[in-house]
């Protein structure tokens, strides 16, 4: 049986890490190369790095961050955010990443999705989505709306339909993320979560609003997600991830004990 | 010298850098003459079975990858992709394999029981050691590797099967043979207990 993820989510403006509060007021708060083998070290299952700036002229820092980050930590990591094109997802695969996210630019390109899957394998391509809830009506069933541009954009596109076409097209994984609970440490919307996950049969990663380990058990247990994207919480030495792991642990989430033993060489 | 066998897919970097990590050197190539001369050689990545096994027969490594390496008895580690073109067969693409192990390669049945599974498998799975392989030294029973696969080998003989996990059904999650070792997990991308199995190889 496959344990539940833990995947520390470290924003990335100019090769240096921020978390944003919903998406604005970005703080600095350090080293992505220093941050990724510290969740190394503790346990972290998975990373996701989002280039937040993304524009032509940056991204040759974020594929220098990338190739740094894969020689010291060797564990998978995806990296996102202004992905277009065959050749930007191949860039980052090529420095080192196991995956990449894609967002925005499948929107407007859905076929992005099945020309990434046939060229480099379904499991490298996460379809990530920012959803915000809207309000059902004819056209948006689920009243969970698909928005883009870092969450400036509604496009009308249901997400729980997305995600369907999303697996059809390709996509190895989804990575549903709140743009409501974003930044909000008040948990993940679950109910959207397990709307999705019920209608997939791909790996679901849950995104957006963890503020303690018992988010992460609802996401896992209450909304089905194969994984959880956490910032805050552990950015900020709230709750190391060996915290977190020892209360899904105990309340009967089977979580990987990822602690790289110290002075061991490895 | 470890030959990392480059067949124009998959993330090669990956397992160098793991290699460099734990001090050993290592070259990424395609050269038949450099495999041959390598004291290890280590065919990595994930990728699909058919194109594999093409760009292998086209770069002319199939031969010298089952001739000068395995039958010689040169220590071979595969992994991931590089564990199921060591079989007759897969089903994944009708591909004609390797063919050093008796056995095929089978798809992860779409639901057990009625329930669907999660087709590819993407994460980290507990690992059973079956007896006692150097390969495992240090490394405890139970411990988490890194998947990502929609099929798995299933050998004619359950001898050579050194570990199993389980996605539904149980499956072949490493073998060996004499100096000949594979796994379906990513050692590269397995954190402590990854780096241990690297490790224990390059002493083989």
């Amino acid at each position: 049986m496959l344990s539940k993820r833990i995947i520390p989510c470290l924003d990335v403006r100019a090769g240096k890490v921020t978390k944003g509060i919903e998406f604005q007021g970005n703080v600095d708060i350090g080293d992505p190369v220093a941050m990724a083998r510290a969740y190394y070290e503790q346990g972290a299952d998975e990373l996701v790095f989002y280039d937040i700036t993304a524009s032509n002229e940056r991204r040759g820092i974020m594929i220098d961050v990338v190739a740094a980050v894969a020689r010291e930590i060797f564990i998978p990591f995806s990296v996102g955010g202004g992905l277009r094109t065959l050749e930007d997802m191949r860039a980052v695969l090529l420095a080192g990443a196991e995956k990449v996210s894609i967002d925005s630019g499948a929107v407007r390109n859905p076929e992005i999705i099945t020309q990434g899957a046939r060229a480099f394998g379904s499991q490298c391509i996460v379809l990530s989505m920012q959803v915000k809830k809207t309000g059902a009506r004819p056209g948006l069933p689920s009243g969970y709306e698909v928005v883009i541009d870092g969450g400036r954009l509604l496009t009308g596109k249901d997400a729980i339909e997305w995600a369907q076409q999303g697996e059809r097209l390709g996509a190895g994984e989804l990575c549903i993320n709140s743009i409501d609970r974003d930044g909000t440490n008040l948990g993940f919307e679950i109910e959207l979560t397990r709307s999705i996950s019920d209608s997939v049969s791909i790996p679901v990663i849950a995104s957006g609003g963890a503020g303690i380990p018992e988010h992460l058990r609802e996401a896992f247990v209450e909304a089905g997600a194969d994984a959880a994207i956490v910032a805050s919480m552990v950015h900020y030495g709230t709750y190391p991830i060996p915290v977190i792991k020892r209360y899904l642990h105990e309340h009967q989430v089977e979580v990987r004990d990822g602690l790289v033993p110290e002075r061991s060489g490895l | 010298m470890i030959a990392i066998v480059d067949y124009r897919a998959g993330n090669l970097t990956s397992v160098a850098s793991a290699l460099e990590h734990l001090g050993h050197r290592c070259e990424i190539t395609d050269r038949p003459d450099k495999i041959r001369s390598a004291e290890r050689v280590i065919l990595p990545g994930v990728g699909a079975a058919g194109a594999t096994m093409e760009n292998l027969r086209r770069l002319e490594l199939d031969h010298v990858l089952r001739e000068d390496v395995i039958k010689a008895g040169k220590p071979f580690l595969g992994i991931c992709i590089g564990i199921q073109i060591l079989m007759d067969h897969s089903a994944e693409d009708d591909t004609r394999c390797l063919g050093v192990v008796a056995g095929e390669v089978v798809r992860f049945p779409a639901a057990v029981d009625g329930c669907p599974l999660k087709v590819p498998q993407i994460g980290w799975n507990r690992v059973h050691k079956l007896g006692a392989h150097p390969i495992f030294a240090g490394v405890a029973e139970g411990s988490h590797f890194y998947f990502v696969n929609s099929y798995y080998p299933r050998p004619a003989d359950p001898s050579v099967v050194i570990a199993t996990a389980e996605h539904g059904v149980v499956f072949c999650a490493a073998l060996a043979r004499e100096r000949l070792v594979a796994t379906q997990f990513h050692l590269e991308k397995s954190g402590a207990a990854g780096l241990r199995v690297l490790d224990n190889f390059c002493g083989l």
